[in-house]
This record gives structure tokens, sequence and C-alpha cells, in this order.
């Protein structure tokens, strides 16, 4: 990994497919997912984009900030439209037609899009098999309409329709796994990736989009504007999602966990919740039940993956780490 | 040489899909469009027709791939009904401003509740303003023909817009009829590849979709108006190709011994047919009655249904949905309106019926006409009758 990032900025190219320009918030990270994806990528790529703050940010008529061929049409849909490319792509070719060789699909889509109102139409293209590639812009809430909670949004967190008052301490049920439920349906590649983490998620998406059949990255971004965090610790923040196992990056290629990254010990949860407005009203109990929860949901990843399964074995209470 | 085959509606429509030759069809299953995917799905399967044939887990994927699937290049067909309809209903108005030429078969049925599995155009009135061009069917072979031209009027460069054919669910799909079938051969010279202008591909980027400000909104919704009034033009110009290629031709409003008629009945879709029995009886028993049926519902030909009626005194309007609280029949408020500003225009009485796949029998039409007669003649307190309803 370390030598990695001393030569791959030489490799990375210069050519901004997500061009500047667009109308993103200060420290969106999302945006920075997004710039550094498209540029693992070659230029072959047709980008599915479902409605929510990369489409906002990137289109108005007459403008765009794509240098691919990008389509929208609505909020849930993505992955469908995504097949219906493929599908276009398959049979023209097959018939003769003139059209590209080796052309890629990715669909893009928020967490709203992709774990709530878009999860039937991304089972149905995953379980179809279609050749594609699903990238979920994760920034834990519905932020393009004003951060309302979304089933991505994690415990506890206040959003303006998960606010904390005196019956309530914001959001009241735990985030979606929605790699795992992706990964239920047995595509050949699922990854989790942060933008805190470049050389790790370009080179995930460029696997993803090489392999053949449906494929699937979770990036994590984070959301200055919908966390309440200042904006110079976008990138502090997503490592510490990391280090602190509150979003822990792997891989599953053919049904095969792989953790990423080596993390002897988890930093402890709060660390990573302290500089968020959205967990400011936490109570010592309640950020004792996020440490809890995040210790097991690790140990239970360490357990799937073949490189975690030695270590879970090694360190099994010393890998996770108390609040 | 072309000859007469006795077929069921839905597997001719089916049939006539594969002679157009389209590249993807993306559908989910839905009573009573299911025989129109099932052939189609076998069709793909034995290889008879090159083709995607993506079997979504909704109607709302359906058309989404459909978007895709023509934003793509590619020749697209999909079929629905009701429910269907319904849920795919805001995919259906993204469509039609995207200049996507899909062609799509509505097997018309009741929209719930109560859950009705049969015909009404509940789910055709619920599409009415999507801003596709709908074509509505009364036969097998307007259906046959018709989708064949569907995807010719689609893919014009001067209209680029997608189009339905409405056929009625049972009352047409699962009936027997006898069809003629076109020659692949003329079929493909009818209706030539067209590329679409700017689609999806790598070598040559476009943005599709973008979302429109206000100072470009009304902008976006009135070129598509103009194409849509405009398309009425090139309509004409296929049908009339159509009937130079294979013989039969076909009129934005069909007249049936309307011409000079004092009264004139005015149904849309297959029951129309059966109501040309009792228009027949009628005549053959010296009542002064003709009928009118509309084939072409967007966009709306007011030009020609005026002149269709100049002669008439009392034009009955047939509907099969009810706009609730409303002018009448969604059919009838049209009529009206196309009427309101004429100098001579005739008495016209609206009836909604045969909801739910409720049959209007002969016997029934004639009713309804003499009923409709009465009316005009002393007027009514209702701005519409329910036809047969047991109050």
């Amino acid at each position: 990994m370390e030598k990695y990032s001393v030569y791959v900025p030489r490799l990375i190219k210069k050519q901004e497919n997500f061009a500047p320009g667009h109308r993103a918030c200060i420290g969106c990270g999302e945006a920075l997912a997004v710039r550094l994806a498209f540029k693992a990528l070659d230029n072959n790529v047709i980008v599915v984009n479902a409605t929510g703050c990369m489409e906002i940010v990137a289109s108005q008529l007459p403008n765009t900030t794509w240098h691919l061929p990008w389509i929208h049409t609505l909020f849930e849909n993505a992955a469908a439209v995504a097949s219906g490319i493929e599908s276009a792509y398959k049979a023209m070719r097959r018939k003769g037609m003139a059209v590209p060789d080796n052309t890629k699909i990715v669909a893009l889509g928020g967490d709203g899009a992709t774990s709530d109102i878009g999860l039937q139409a991304i089972s149905g293209a995953l379980e179809r098999g279609h050749d594609f590639t699903y990238i979920c812009l994760d920034n834990e809430a519905y932020m393009n309409t004003g951060i309302q909670r979304s089933s991505a949004t994690p415990f506890g967190a206040v959003t303006t329709t998960s606010p904390a008052g005196k019956k309530s301490f914001g959001q009241f049920s735990w985030k979606k796994n929605m790699p795992e439920i992706v990964a239920a349906h047995n595509i050949p590649y699922v990854a989790t990736a942060c933008h805190s983490y470049p050389f790790d998620l370009m080179e995930k998406v460029k696997k993803a989009v090489n392999t053949p059949g449906p494929a699937y990255v979770h990036v994590l971004n984070v959301c200055p504007t919908g966390w309440r965090s200042a904006t110079d610790t976008v990138i502090k923040l997503g490592r510490l999602a990391v280090e602190t196992g509150v979003f822990p990056l792997y891989e599953v290629e053919n049904g095969e966990y792989k953790m990423s990254l080596d993390l002897p010990k988890l930093k402890p949860v709060t660390s990573y919740l302290k500089g968020q407005g959205r967990f400011r009203h936490l109570s010592d109990d309640l950020i004792q039940q996020i440490q809890d929860r995040v210790n097991l949901d690790y140990e239970k990843l360490l357990g799937k993956a073949k490189n975690g399964n030695k270590r879970t074995a090694r360190n099994s209470k010393k890998g996770t780490a108390k609040a | 040489m072309t000859t007469r085959v006795g077929v069921e509606v839905s597997i001719a429509l089916a049939d006539a899909v594969k002679l157009a030759n389209p590249d993807v069809i993306a559908a989910y299953p839905i009573t009573p469009q299911t025989h129109i995917v099932e052939h189609l799905a076998s069709l793909v399967a034995d290889g008879e027709l090159d083709a995607e044939y993506i079997p979504v887990e909704s109607e709302h994927s359906a058309m989404s791939a459909c978007l895709g699937s023509a934003a793509s290049g590619a020749r697209t067909f999909t079929a629905t009904a009701s429910q269907g309809l319904a849920l795919m209903n805001e995919v259906v108005f993204v469509g039609a401003p995207m200049r996507l030429p899909i062609v799509m078969a509505v097997a018309n049925r009741a929209l719930s509740s109560p859950l009705s599995i049969w015909c009404d155009h509940s789910d055709m009135m619920s599409v009415r303003d999507s801003g596709w061009i709908q074509i509505v069917g009364e036969n097998g072979q307007q259906c046959v023909d018709n989708i064949i031209c569907a995807f010719r009027i689609a893919e014009d460069k001067r209209v680029l817009l997608p189009v339905m054919l409405h056929l009625d669910g049972f009352n047409l799909t699962h009936v027997i009829e006898p069809i003629t079938f076109p020659e692949q051969e003329a079929v493909d010279k009818f209706l030539p590849r067209s590329p679409f202008p700017l689609p999806l591909n790598p070598d040559k980027p476009v943005a599709m979709g973008e979302f429109a400000p206000p100072f470009i909104f009304t902008e976006a919704k009135w070129a598509h108006e103009m194409v849509m009034t405009n398309s009425k033009k090139v309509i004409k110009e296929v049908w009339d190709e159509y009937e130079k290629a294979f013989g039969r031709k076909y009129y934005a409003v069909e007249k049936y011994h309307s011409d000079g008629a004092k009264v004139v009945l005015m149904t849309m879709g297959a029951i129309g047919e059966t109501a040309s029995v009792a228009i027949d009886e009628m005549i053959a028993d010296g009542q002064d009655v003709g009928q009118i049926r509309l084939r072409l519902w967007r966009p709306f030909p007011f030009e020609e249904l005026r002149e269709s009626v100049k002669d008439t005194d009392v034009l009955i309007v047939l509907d099969r949905a009810i706009s609730y609280g409303g002018p009448g029949g969604p059919l009838a408020s049209e009529v009206k309106s196309a009427f309101y500003d004429q100098a001579k225009k005739p008495k016209i009485v609206s009836f909604v019926g045969g909801l739910g796949g409720r049959d209007i029998t002969v016997a029934g039409f004639k009713d309804l006409i003499n009923k409709g007669v009465e009316i005009a003649k002393t007027g009514s307190k209702n701005e519409y009758e329910i036809y047969g309803v047991r109050e």
C-alpha cells in the first residue's frame, strides 16, 4: 500500500471526466469520490445517475459537468435504466449495428436511491446478471432534499426527520447493511470504499467495472452539510469511520470476503462521533450501544473474511474497541 | 403471398412486433397483457426473434429499462395493462419529453379498486397527458398493422416520440380473429432502421435528462407540444404509406355510415364493433344513425372529428372511464371542447358504460342510442349517464 501511494499519483490520468464547475457544497466528499472513481476508468463508460446530489450538482440544462455519456431519468430506477442500456448494447452488437466495443455501464445512486426507494430495481438488475457496476454514494441521509433520514442513516444520528427531542435520540434504527444485501445476490464483486482511501477506492471501482456481470461498490462519503462537521475534516472523518470499524473496507469476490486494511486495533467510536454535530446530543449510554454494535458487526465481518479469520482467532477481544 | 389466418390477437400482435424486429423487450407480466409478452419471450427463446428480452421485476423497471434501451439507440418494445401502467406511470411521463421512440401495447383493463381484471379505459385515461402518441385498436388486424406503423411513427425524425397502442383487454387480446400478416420483406422495406440521432455512446458523449430551471422548462414543454401537434401530419403520412404497401387504410376518425346521419354514436376500442352491428340493424330498420370510432387519442384529431359529424344533430359519446365529479367521460369532455366555439355543432350526449368488463350488447347499444336521442330532446339534469347502472 505504501509503495502504491508513491507511484500511483503519477499514473492517475489528468483528465477530469467529472469536471470542475459543478455546484457541490464546500468539502463534498461525494464529489471527490465520483471524481476519483472516474479517474480510475477509461472513457468507454456510460453513466446512469439516479436523482440526488450528484445529479443536481452536475446537471442543469444546458450545461453538464460530465465528459462521459450521461443519463438521468428518475430517483429509484438507475439500475433498471442500466439494465436497458446493457441489453441494448448487447443486442445491437450481436445484430451487427454500429456500437463501440467494450462499453461499460456505471450506475450512480445515493444511499436513499439505493437502500430505500431503488432497492427493488437494484435487486432485480443484480439477480438478472446484467454486466454493469452500481456505485452507491452513501452520505447517510437524503442530503439533496435537506438532510432527511434514510435507512442508511446511522443509529442516533440527527436528521431533519429523525430529530433529537425529549422523546427521541435521533435515528431509531441501525444502518441497513446494503453491501451484505447485495452480497446475498451472489454477484461476482462487492466492495466498500471511502474517498479518504483514494487508491483503494479507485482500484475497487476499476476492478468492479472490469468484472463481467454485476458489480457493486458502496462508498461512504463524508457530507459536512448533513453531518454538521467542519469542511476541513472530511478526509479525517472518512479515515476515522474506517479506523473505528464503523465503516470497514472490504471486498467480496465471488463470495470470498477479504478485508482491505490491516487494522490490528480499532479506535473507539467516540473519536469518529465527536467531530460531527449530528451525534452531539448522544448520551454515554447510547455511545456505548453504538460501540457494542460496531464491535459485534466488525467481529462478524472478520469471521467471514479469509484474511480476518486468523486475526480473530489470534486476538479475538483485542481487535475491537471500548467506547 | 399473404394469407388470412385465425390467431389470438395477443399472439398476432406479438408476431407483428417480431416483424418490426425490435432489439430490446422489457416486460413484466400482468393480466390481460400476458399472452403478448409470453409469445415474445418464446420467439426470443426459439431464436425466431433476435432481441434481448429483459424479464424485469416490475413495470416501473420495465419502462425504466425501455428508457435506457431507447436512449442507447435500440428499437424497444414493452406491453402492460391497468395497475402495471399505473405503477410505471412515473416513468411513462419521463420518456416522451426525452423524445425516446419506445412502442408500448396496453391491454386496457380497469384500475383498482375494486379489483377487476376486465376491460375499461381507466388505465388509458391515467396517462392521457403523458405526452405519448396514443392509437386505439378495435380489432386484431388494426393492432397488427398499427404496431408496425407505431415503430415508424415513433422513429420518424420529425416525431421521435413514444407511441402507445391501446387494445381492449380480453374483448380483444384474448379473442381469435382472422389476421392477414404482412410479409417480412415488405415490413423491412416499410420500416427501415432510422438511427436515433443522439444515442448514449462513449464515442460522442451526450447528457440526457438534466434538470431544467424555470428559465428553460416552459420552452422544453413547448417543444414537446409542438412536436406532438405536428406528429399528426406524420401519422397520416405513415398510414397512407401503409395503405400503399399493404392495402389497408387507417384514419384518425373512422366513419361508419356517419356521413349525413342525424344521430351518430362515437366509440373507442373493440366495443365499437358490437356497436356497428347495432348500427347496421337500426339502419335496416330505417333509422337515421351512424357511427364514428376514434383511432387516434393523442394527438387528438379535432378537425377530423368536426368534419366527420358536420351534418349530425345528435352525437352520442360512449366512454369506458369515469372522470369522477367531472363534466362527463374523458372522451366526451374532449369532444365537447372540440365543438364549444363552433357555430354549428351537434347536441352532445355523454354516456359512461362498459366499466370493468360490463358488456354492452347489440340490443344494449340500440337502447343506448335511443336513450341518447331522448336526452338530446328533453335534456337531462345530469352531465352524463352511466349506462345500465343499477342505482
